[in-house]
């Protein structure tokens, strides 16, 4: 129904296009016209399609929620809290579309009667609206169009809204993720303390599942402590960046500074193939050559190594990270102004000397900037550490261990099916807004730190 | 002095040797991650494109097949009972065998043998009554042997292959009734629980329909926010504000991605589970910001001497704007999107919370259809404990890096075919 609408109105929008251009070279043979003959088409297509659309994607909104009020106003009386409200509006819906399959009481069977009866008039009710709307609009461009108005700015004022709206796409899903997110974890707090989340030393959230009926709030508040997984997230970051900072930081600074033109051209796309490579296939690697490897060396040292070690996870995802380190400081460092250098040498002091003392000072805020951007990455990283790391939320500073960070801990949560209203649910999108908290928090530092250091020197 | 003196240069000179080394062993360092990584993928994987067969021979026996009609028909052949056949044809193999034996024969050979045996029959319905050889799917297990992936000589009970199916590989293979040939339906045939007859054909299929749905979402969006910020956008607060989302939006984790498909596309918009179409959405969500800062840099990048020429011939904004600028930019703009559609391509973790990690054994035709992805199949196979699944995990890798390296080839080209130097 709704697809047989859209496709009507975009055809409509078409037809009149090929009307309105034929439309201005009759005109062209009294008047002189005020835009090329394409804008006239232009003109009724957009006064066709847009204010139709628009109608139709406000009803398509609207629609369910005004009709949803109008089936549980018959419930008023019965004094329900709001999730049992929701729970026979679900039933009714199901019995509509004929696929429930509980008891069905009289009342039900009215409502859901009712339903059919509110979503028949609400179609019809639509398809007339839309099809009053497509004749008005039509008529008034048309009678501007015979008038024989100015066509062209008509059409760049819409167009220029059609790309202003596109541009609030971006902002459009921040907003998104904000709310989903906030929604969802603002129900979990309500449930557990958020002082115990933030603060609870015991992850557990698998205790809570009761099948029916509502879990034992002294379980809640003792299994969904963060901090371990706050903890096990900046651990295996710290490890990573063990891993990807000296090795990143040396790459970039012989790259830009000591390597000749061919190195140059072929080692640096090279190394940038590790950050092209998806991160599942790290993940892999580390679950199968990494961690046993490490385990095994563990083992000949006498050691007690988990198979699935932090140390593995967060090694093989410094490695993943080189790239963007090495490339990063590689740009800052090649932005240091030439003069510093010659300057520098022109004192004697040999070329590592220059770049210890005098680049690595001036391009500190840039690496600090990169390597920021980096610990955001290997906070936010998932697969590495679902396939690599375990599951369970130790709380340990043992890189031989396993231990799990927010990420991970989500996957796990999220799935296979899951039950929206349960708090086990919930916390994991309480887990995303904390993760979104900190990534933003390092992102925004790190991008006005770089940009102060580009304007410092351009 | 004059001895201090060179003694203090030659240190010098030392710390500078040094400190090229440590670059040149980062580097090296770096380079030899890359090469263990390949060869371990490359090693494990390319055995999975070789499939392993058991020949033996299947009497089409009418009695067996309990078929009575003289000249049986199609649905004869179709709706005959080819369960003793097929038993038979794999019992030939050692007719001394007692018969409460006979699993160990059976599970030499993958557990559909009687659907292999049915489909030859009904390829070839003159084979009825005859005795024809016949190629067998050959279990994981028996597979693993040939390829030399198991140990042979460590005791039986550690081992997947007992003593007597060795005996009876080592018998068939001398006879060359094991073949290897390449394997297709690694390609053709959709997910399953037995690694023999896994294939990634449904993976495949999801990948490409999520893809087409993001690039659907995420080009035209894209382009037409790129244009309005670089050209169109006065120079104040709120734009700002847009261009620092945009900033920010790019560093997000892919998986608050998947908490955002999860919570609106799924609960909200109540959107089917599991199909590429919420995939594909999700994912553009992600790329949105990648291609909209590489469309404006590729606006950006065309001199301002074009705007003015048609500026100066009497054109608008808009139309300078639309049929110079933006035409102009295309090929940056395109080489970014194919960049940023790779980076998708390569995304597992939101997949994963939309529910496209569901166990689908039928290859999807629509984007609405369940489906899962070429990474969510690695991520699913590699949870399992079979040997037979890190080939295929290993082979799965080799597909979807040969995709990625496509892609980027792909955008190189056009960033490089298409694109006008200005000097």
């Amino acid at each position: 129904m709704n697809l047989i609408l859209v496709t009507f109105i975009i055809l409509l929008a078409f037809t009149s296009y090929y009307f309105g251009r034929k439309k201005a070279l009759v005109i062209q043979s009294s008047q002189r016209l005020t835009a090329l003959p394409k804008f006239y088409g232009y003109y009724l297509a957009a006064w066709c399609a847009a204010p139709a659309l628009i109608i139709f994607a406000l009803w398509s909104v609207f629609e369910p929620s005004i009709v949803k009020t109008f089936i549980l106003q018959d419930y008023t009386d019965q004094n329900l809290t709001k999730n049992e409200l929701q729970l026979i509006y679900t039933k009714v819906k199901s019995l509509a579309a004929g696929t429930y399959t509980g008891n069905i009481t009289n009342f039900l069977d009215e409502s859901a009667n009712k339903y059919i009866q509110l979503k028949g008039i609400a179609n019809s009710a639509k398809v007339a609206i839309i099809l009053a709307i497509l004749i008005l609009s039509l008529s008034f461009a048309y009678r501007s169009v015979q008038k024989n108005d100015r066509m062209r700015e008509p059409v760049e004022i819409f167009l220029k809204w059609v790309l202003f709206v596109a541009s609030l796409g971006a902002v459009l899903v921040t907003i998104g993720i904000v709310f989903s997110l906030l929604f969802e974890a603002i129900r979990f707090f309500q449930a557990v303390k958020i002082f115990d989340f933030i603060f609870g030393t015991h992850w557990y959230p698998a205790k809570t599942f009761v099948r029916d009926g509502q879990p034992d709030p002294e379980l809640m508040k003792d299994a969904f402590g963060a901090v371990p997984l706050f903890a096990g997230t900046f651990f295996i970051a710290f490890i990573a960046m063990c891993v990807a900072i000296p090795i990143g930081l040396l790459s970039g600074i012989y790259l830009s500074e000591y390597a000749g033109r061919g190195v140059r051209k072929y080692a640096k796309p090279i190394i940038e193939i590790l950050a092209g490579i998806p991160t599942v296939v790290y993940g892999f690697f580390a679950a199968l050559t990494v961690g046993p490897f490490v385990k095994e060396i563990g083992n000949a040292m006498g050691l007690e190594v988990s198979a699935e070690s932090a140390l593995a996870a967060g090694a093989v995802m410094g490695v993943m990270i080189i790239p963007f380190i090495s490339s990063l400081s590689d740009d800052v460092i090649t932005a240091v102004p030439q003069n510093l250098r010659d300057g520098s040498y022109a004192m004697g002091a040999t070329k590592s000397e220059t770049v210890k003392k005098v680049i690595f000072p001036a391009a500190l805020p840039g690496i600090v900037g990169s390597i920021l951007l980096a610990v955001s990455r290997a906070v936010g990283e998932t697969m590495i550490v679902v396939m690599a790391s375990g599951l369970a939320a130790n709380l340990t500073m043992n890189p031989l261990e396993s231990t799990s960070t927010i990420t991970a801990q989500i996957v796990v949560i999220l799935i296979g099916d899951q039950q929206f209203g349960d708090p086990k649910t919930q916390s994991a999108f309480a887990l995303g807004i904390s993760l979104f908290i900190v990534t933003l928090f390092l992102n925004v530092i790190a991008l006005s730190v770089v940009k102060k250091y580009r304007e410092k020197y351009e | 002095m004059n001895s201090f003196k060179k003694n203090l240069l030659k240190k010098r000179y030392n710390a500078e040797r040094r400190f090229q080394w440590y670059g040149k062993i980062a580097i090296g360092l770096a380079l030899t991650f890359l090469a263990v990584f390949m060869f371990q993928i490359f090693s494990k994987g390319y055995s999975a494109f070789q499939k392993t067969w058991i020949v033996t021979e299947v009497h089409y026996d009418k009695e067996l097949l309990l078929i009575d009609a003289e000249s049986p028909s199609k649905d004869d052949l179709e709706n005959a009972d080819y369960y003793d056949v097929a038993y038979k044809a794999m019992t030939s193999l050692d007719p001394g065998l007692p018969e409460e034996e006979d699993r160990q024969l059976i599970q030499m050979v993958s557990y559909k043998y009687e659907t292999e045996v049915k489909d030859l029959l009904l390829k070839n319905p003159d084979f009825l009554g005859k005795i024809v050889p016949i190629k067998l799917t050959a279990s994981d297990d028996v597979d693993q042997v040939h390829k030399g992936n198991y140990p042979r000589d460590i005791p039986e009970e550690n081992r997947r292959v007992n003593d007597y199916q060795l005996q009876i590989y080592d018998m068939l293979n001398e006879r060359g009734d094991i073949l290897s040939e390449f394997n297709i339906s690694f390609f053709t045939s959709p997910d399953s629980r037995e690694a023999e007859l896994a294939g990634i054909a449904s993976s495949f299929m999801g990948t490409v329909f999520s893809i087409l749905v993001c690039l659907a979402f995420s080009f035209p969006v894209a382009v037409l926010a790129a244009i309005y910020l670089e050209e169109f956008a006065p120079k104040n607060k709120f734009t700002d504000f847009i261009e620092v989302n945009i900033n920010n939006l790019a560093a997000v984790p892919s998986i608050v991605f998947g908490l955002l498909g999860l919570g609106v596309l799924l609960a909200v918009f109540n959107l089917p589970r599991s199909t590429p179409l919420v995939g594909g959405i999700t994912l553009s969500l992600m790329t949105l910001p990648t291609i909209i800062i590489a469309a404006r840099a590729s606006l950006k990048a065309v001199p301002p001497s074009i705007r003015e020429a048609a500026l100066a011939m009497g054109a608008s904004n808009m139309q300078t704007t639309m049929h110079h600028t933006v035409p102009l930019s295309m090929p940056g703009t395109l080489s970014g999107t194919i960049i940023g559609l790779a980076q998708a391509l390569g995304e597992t973790a939101p997949l994963i919370l939309i529910g496209m990690v569901a166990f689908v054994n039928t290859i999807p035709g629509t984007p609405v259809d369940p489906a899962a992805s070429l990474p969510v199949q690695i991520y699913i196979w590699s949870e399992s404990a079979e040997r037979g699944f890190v080939e295929k995990v290993s082979a799965c890798i080799m597909v979807l890096l040969a995709f990625l390296i496509l892609m980027n080839l792909a955008a190189q080209i056009v960033r490089h075919k298409f694109e006008k130097k200005w000097s």
